[in-house]
């Protein structure tokens, strides 16, 4: 048998399925972004799929800038973790309410 | 193109680390099994002869990203915390949100099961995915965010820093 494009976009649906089960299931904070990562890995392995089945370029160089998007987005919410986490001791999504009400 | 074999290999450990990251209690765990999700997409980009990418995803994402996430792990001391988490209708709500994404994501895959071309050449991807295309397109073409791109590396650091200090100016 031979392994198709349909074989690609299957396994990154699954892949991000994952992703949002972890963003909807955990709790630590640290455990949602990696998730989020996890959607942005399998959103990627799509584009380049395609891209690479279509012959054209773009798609890695989408895949390149989300990269570069995804590492500072990492940076500033680890800072921003860091930062809850030195005023409220927990990284606990369901004790940080402060805007809730 | 590609051995089925390596494909199902390579989608298989990637789809149990990925449920590994999910189900483990330890976030060191955690994002160990990441790690290895990401090494398992990094082969697949290569059964795609997306070389530029594959190695592009372990530089940053296993070797830059994930170190930061272990680093930031570890210097908070996540596992004096308890961690335990219990099912309640909140799980089983997310379940069902999650259900309902993966059947809307394979209506669309199986919607457009004859608009893609599905086999993929080896010779066409072989000329797409080498580092040399992707350059000439990145600065030719996308000059201009290639340059954005940067500046919003260096703010994205400079804020980093400024809400990671101790005490905020």
């Amino acid at each position: 048998m031979e392994i198709t494009l349909n074989w690609y976009l299957a396994l990154s649906a699954v892949l991000f399925t994952i992703g949002v089960m972890g963003v909807l299931f955990r709790r630590n904070v640290i455990v949602i972004f990696m998730s989020v990562e996890l959607m942005l890995n399998a959103v990627n392995l799509t584009l380049v799929a395609l891209s690479q089945s279509m012959g054209d370029v773009s798609g890695q160089i989408l895949v390149f800038f989300v990269m570069s998007v995804a590492a500072a987005e990492a940076a500033v919410g680890l800072a921003i973790v860091i930062a809850i986490f030195r005023n409220k001791l927990t990284v606990d999504v369901s004790e940080i309410n402060l805007f809730k009400y | 193109m590609v051995t089925p074999f390596l494909f199902f290999l390579l989608a298989v450990v990637a789809v149990t680390a990925a449920l590994g990251m999910l189900f483990s209690r330890n976030p060191v765990s955690s994002a160990l099994w990441l790690v290895l999700n990401l090494f398992c997409i990094a082969g697949l980009y290569l059964t795609l002869n997306a070389e530029f990418i594959g190695i592009i995803q372990v530089l940053v994402y296993a070797g830059a990203i994930m170190v930061l996430f272990l680093f930031v792990i570890m210097l908070l001391n996540l596992s004096a915390l308890p961690t335990l988490e219990s099912l309640d209708w909140k799980a089983v709500a997310g379940f069902v949100v999650a259900m309902v994404v993966l059947a809307q994501l394979v209506y669309m895959l199986a919607s457009g099961l004859g608009a893609l071309p599905t086999t993929i050449l080896a010779e066409q991807a072989a000329a797409t995915g080498d580092a040399s295309t992707i350059a000439k397109e990145l600065f030719t073409r996308y000059a201009l965010p290639f340059e954005v791109i940067g500046v919003l590396l260096l703010v994205a650091t400079i804020g980093a820093l400024m809400l990671a200090k101790r005490k905020p100016i």
